[in-house]
């Protein structure tokens, strides 16, 4: 009993220290995120976590809208209602799908690469060589990483939506042969801008903040060797894709809960 | 009248884990002399660098630079003072994905906005003091081991410090490199009048070129003064025992740990 007692305690005061840590590393790095020299680094962090995880986007959109649309037209062609087809695929992208997988992926592809790139800057000396320059680590390294995961997933969101909705249509309008007017004419007609499109966006800015900065502080705080680096690399993914499902629920309940 | 000290650290505590690594130290360190600590693995002579780099917060004690004490300054104070401050790490923690030039360019473009020609002279003056003027376009991949840190000593003068510290700054090299950075760093203590502080384990090379030496040793200083006055201490067995690489002597081979007939009984039973 006393040991259950003391391991609960000793995961409490890990969550308290880690939640203060990584709360004060947010807060240093916003703090000192507006500095001109920043924009070049910025910019490279762009491509980095936005246009290297394109295949992985594209390709992934693709197979979902087309699997979306195979399960989705076999359902509605029992009711006769295969022209909705178009309204299925875009809401359940839309709002749900789209950001969730969209940030599922980031994870496992940028968010991974994060961590181990920081990880391994700390292993090597590099971040202390920094401060020893003078230069925070925070300001140079971690606020154009996370300025960069935060607008770069709601974008890599919408070109997975895109793409999704594409091949939703090519499944059911080229191969099923629902009619490619209604496709389009329904969806026009069930999509809203705000409770839609923009929910998805809000709530794919929640996970790029989420996502980066769980990726930065495993990485920041790495334990500076193999081992520790290969740990905070799978913490991320774990910790990140979790994060990412419950606070999808959260958003969820005050975006459609009523 | 004395001169005031260059860095000066008072009454150190400071442990880790649990395990206390510096008990109520004192150092001195002069202005334009090289300074050797010495130790063996594991006695915090790292830990030391980064205490004085405020890179560590000391658990109680002083640490004065310039006679500005750095152990309860603020952030901005700090990072003004590590502009003074030189540090050649242990493994040269070069920029990986910045060329040779970047790399020494580094510190200059982040605290001052030179021309591009006054960069380029200042970083290729830096790279020709540690004779790597013809390895400027290379990466830190294509560097052997010597050239790295020749390459990170040239990016920790790149500011022009007054105080340099140096972690370990022989090990793992060929007797070549070993040499060509010994002759360096005197070279740049006496051309650039910097205070340096080396931290190392490799004592006949170290005191070639030191003016004052700490010996460390279970968490206290065991020896301390110039190079002559260190050699001289023939009494001090635990002194000895470091300086001529001795097996035996009281720095005992084995962890600390329980008799060992007692803990083979143990497993017999």
């Amino acid at each position: 009993m006393l040991d259950f007692a003391g391991a609960v305690g000793r995961l409490s005061l890990y969550f308290i220290k880690t939640t203060g840590k990584s709360c004060l590393m947010l807060f240093h790095t916003i703090f000192g995120m507006p500095h001109p020299k920043l924009f070049p680094l910025f910019i490279g962090q762009i491509f980095q976590l936005g246009i290297l995880s394109l295949p992985i986007i594209l390709t992934a959109g693709l197979f979902i809208g087309m699997v979306l649309s195979l399960q989705g037209y076999n359902v509605l062609v029992d009711y006769a209602a295969e022209e909705s087809l178009g309204s299925m695929v875009a809401l359940s992208l839309l709002r749900e799908l789209g950001p969730v997988v969209t940030a599922l992926l980031f994870a496992g592809r940028a968010g991974s690469a994060l961590t181990a790139e920081i990880g391994l800057m700390q292993s090597t000396e590099q971040i202390a060589s920094m401060e020893m320059m003078a230069v925070s680590p925070l300001k140079r390294v971690i606020a154009p990483r996370l300025l960069a995961g935060i607008i770069t997933l709601p974008l890599l969101t919408l070109i997975f939506n895109v793409v999704a909705i594409w091949g939703g249509y090519l499944i059911g309008v080229s191969w099923m042969g629902v009619d490619g007017g209604a496709y389009w004419s329904v969806m026009q007609g069930s999509v809203d801008y705000l409770p839609d499109v923009m929910n998805g966006v809000i709530k794919s800015i929640v996970f790029g903040v989420m996502i980066t900065w769980v990726a930065l502080y495993n990485g920041y705080h790495v334990m500076p060797n193999a081992i520790g680096i290969s740990r905070s690399t799978t913490q991320t993914v774990v910790v990140s894709s979790l994060l990412v499902l419950a606070m999808d629920f959260i958003l969820t309940v005050f975006m459609f809960g009523s | 009248m004395k001169t005031p000290l260059h860095l000066e650290i008072k009454n150190l505590c400071f442990s880790r884990s649990d395990r206390l690594l510096f008990d109520n130290l004192c150092f001195e360190f002069e202005r334009g002399k090289i300074t050797a600590i010495l130790g063996p693995s594991g006695i915090g002579k790292t830990t030391l660098l980064k205490l004085i780099g405020g890179q560590l917060a000391v658990d109680s004690g002083e640490i004065f630079f310039n006679q500005k004490a750095l152990h309860n300054c603020s952030t901005a104070e700090l990072y003004q003072a590590r502009k003074k401050m030189g540090m050649l790490f242990q493994s040269g923690a070069l920029f990986n994905e910045l060329s040779v030039f970047e790399n020494v360019a580094f510190p200059l473009r982040e605290h001052h906005q030179l021309d591009q020609s006054l960069l380029e002279i200042l970083v290729l003056m830096k790279l020709e003091a540690v004779g790597l003027r013809g390895a400027r376009d290379l990466t830190p991949q294509q560097l052997s081991g010597g050239m790295a840190r020749r390459v990170a000593l040239a990016r920790a003068i790149a500011l022009d410090p007054e105080l340099i510290m140096y972690d370990e700054p022989f090990s793992g090299q060929d007797p070549i490199s070993m040499n060509v950075l010994l002759k360096l760093i005197k070279q740049l203590n006496e051309t650039l009048g910097l205070t340096s502080i080396i931290v190392t384990h490799d004592v006949k090379e170290v005191l070639s070129i030191a003016d004052n030496v700490y010996v460390l040793a279970d968490e206290k200083i065991i020896a301390q003064g110039s190079v002559e006055s260190i050699l001289a201490q023939t009494e001090n067995e635990l002194l000895q025992q470091f300086l001529l690489g001795r097996s035996e002597g009281p720095v005992p081979f084995h962890f600390k740990s329980e008799d060992f007939q007692t803990d083979l009984q143990k497993v017999s039973r």
